[in-house]
């Protein structure tokens, strides 16, 4: 479904992707843990077209987003259908990112209809179906400004879905969030991840990790160190590696 | 006192200068219309990546910004004809400079307004899709008007005052037809009127300006 193959990416000198392999299979809950700085961010907005990768292959739905090409360097698939690919995925900010001069409904409408060219009545259809999942129809008319961080991203987790994405990717979706708004966030995230949405998730909520990610990445200077089921990396027989680094972790 | 005492002759000052006042009321709005526009053309190839088409545009706001409008002006007047052949009517010369010394304020007005929009902002939008243009227009020009408001209107107040600069290649605007009106009766209240209009003038694009404000105050960023 997703997936990158040896993927560098450096910003001037300093390498922060030095050959990354991930691969998402289709339903399954990714989690991708690490120290701040092993780059889990990038690779996940090398992922979504956010960073453009020095090299290496990223395939999303069995399509190339970028391909080595025949001197080794990186090439992008072209405008047009580039657009049409990134609509497959979707994602989900740390600071949520909304549109603060749109209403919680406006956020929900606009994209669908500019970008999906869906009707006003369709678009708010889908939109007050997704507010009702993530527990806030009845601030449809609010703005951004009036709501708690917490209900800004869940306003954003149903702004990505109204687009229909194949892949969901959320970057420390509560890591701007006090412990019990970062619950209600989860809480959204572990009912997809129910209803088997494929989606990608970096965090640093170590228990949600185990708990809701079929697999768990755990990164390291660039480098992906730990790859495998869940119960595995963060189980009883977890690694040195991953007791060193959950020790300083909430976990 | 010639006038402020006299209703009748106060009425005929008012009649004399009432060609000046539409003059200079055109001299507002039209570089208003034209500058405005402008200005945001200039801001977004001022940003734009390539120093080819960013550094003229850069040396155009640093001249515009950098040297006297009433020599603009001037220039404008004078040098256009030399260099076409074609006579520029006093009003077009003057409305054109306005235009070309305003529309650099406004660029760079604007320029800090885009930039203020935070990255994820046009993040969000190139994750749901938008195209370029539908993120310039849907997403960030709404939040640059708001964030620009309180400049920009301090551009507008300036301007009002500005207009009588015309007044230097003999367009009739308001302050000269006070000064000739002072000068023919040898009294400054005609100045003190003009005064009084810009004053009134300055009132309303105050209040036009709160309200603006006031619209604008649906959301905090
Ligand atoms: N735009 C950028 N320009 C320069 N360096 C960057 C940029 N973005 C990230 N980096 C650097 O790349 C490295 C990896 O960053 P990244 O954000 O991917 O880490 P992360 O694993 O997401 O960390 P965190 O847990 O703190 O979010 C860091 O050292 C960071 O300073
Ligand atoms: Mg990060």
């Amino acid at each position: 479904m997703l997936q990158a193959i040896n993927v560098h990416k450096s910003f001037g000198e300093t390498g922060v992707l030095k050959g990354v392999s991930v691969r998402v299979s289709r339903g399954e809950v990714v989690a991708i843990i690490g120290r701040s700085g092993s780059g889990k961010s990038t690779l996940l907005r090398c992922m979504n077209n956010l960073e453009t990768v020095d090299g290496g292959e990223i395939r999303i739905g069995g399509e190339a987003l970028v391909s080595p090409g025949p001197d080794g360097k990186p090439v992008y698939k072209k405008d047009g259908e580039l657009r049409a690919l990134m609509l497959k995925m979707g994602m989900v900010f740390q600071d949520y990112n909304l549109f603060p001069h749109y209403s919680v409904l406006r956020n929900l409408t606009a994209p669908q209809m500019l970008v999906l060219k869906r009707s006003a009545k369709e678009a708010r259809e889908k939109a007050m179906a997704l507010l009702a999942k993530v527990g806030l129809e009845e601030k449809a008319n609010e703005y951004p400004c009036n709501l708690s961080g917490g209900q800004c991203q869940r306003v954003a987790i149903a702004r990505a879905l109204c687009m229909d994405p194949e892949i969901l990717c959320f970057d420390e979706p509560t890591s701007a969030l006090d412990p019990q708004l970062t619950q209600e966030v989860l809480s959204v995230i572990r009912a997809l991840a129910e209803e088997k949405r494929t989606m990608v998730v970096v965090t640093h909520e170590m228990n949600f990790a185990r708990d809701v990610a079929d697999r768990v990445i755990y990164m390291e200077n660039g480098l992906v160190v730990e790859d495998g089921p869940a119960q595995e990396v963060l189980g009883a027989n977890r690694s040195e590696a991953i007791r060193a680094f959950a020790g300083e972790a909430n976990y | 006192m010639r006038y402020f005492n006299n209703p009748e002759a106060f009425m005929k000052l008012m009649a004399s200068m009432q060609s000046g006042i539409v003059a200079t009321l055109t001299i507002f709005f039209a570089t208003l219309i034209f500058s405005i526009p402008l200005g945001m053309v200039i801001a977004l190839l001022r940003m734009n990546r390539r120093r080819i088409i960013s550094l003229p545009v850069s040396l155009y706001i640093l001249v515009m910004r950098g040297t006297p409008l009433m020599l603009q002006i001037f220039a404008i007047y004078f040098a256009i004809p030399m260099l076409t052949g074609t006579n520029l009517n006093r009003m077009t010369a003057t409305i054109l400079a306005f235009s070309l010394n305003y529309a650099a304020y406004f660029a760079e007005i604007f320029r800090g307004g885009i930039m203020a929009i935070p990255v994820g902002q046009h993040e969000a939008c190139q994750v749901l899709g938008f195209t370029k243009t539908q993120t310039f227009f849907h997403v960030v020009l709404p939040q640059v008007v708001k964030r620009v408001l309180l400049p920009v209107s301090n551009e507008v107040i300036t301007l009002v005052k500005d207009t009588s600069l015309a007044n230097i290649i003999a367009v009739g605007e308001l302050f000269r037809a006070a000064k000739n009106e002072a000068s023919r009766t040898a009294s400054v209240e005609p100045l003190f009127v003009a005064g009084l209009f810009y004053l009134l003038m300055n009132g309303v694009v105050t209040l036009v300006f709160s309200y603006l404000t006031r619209r604008m105050d649906y959301y905090k960023d």
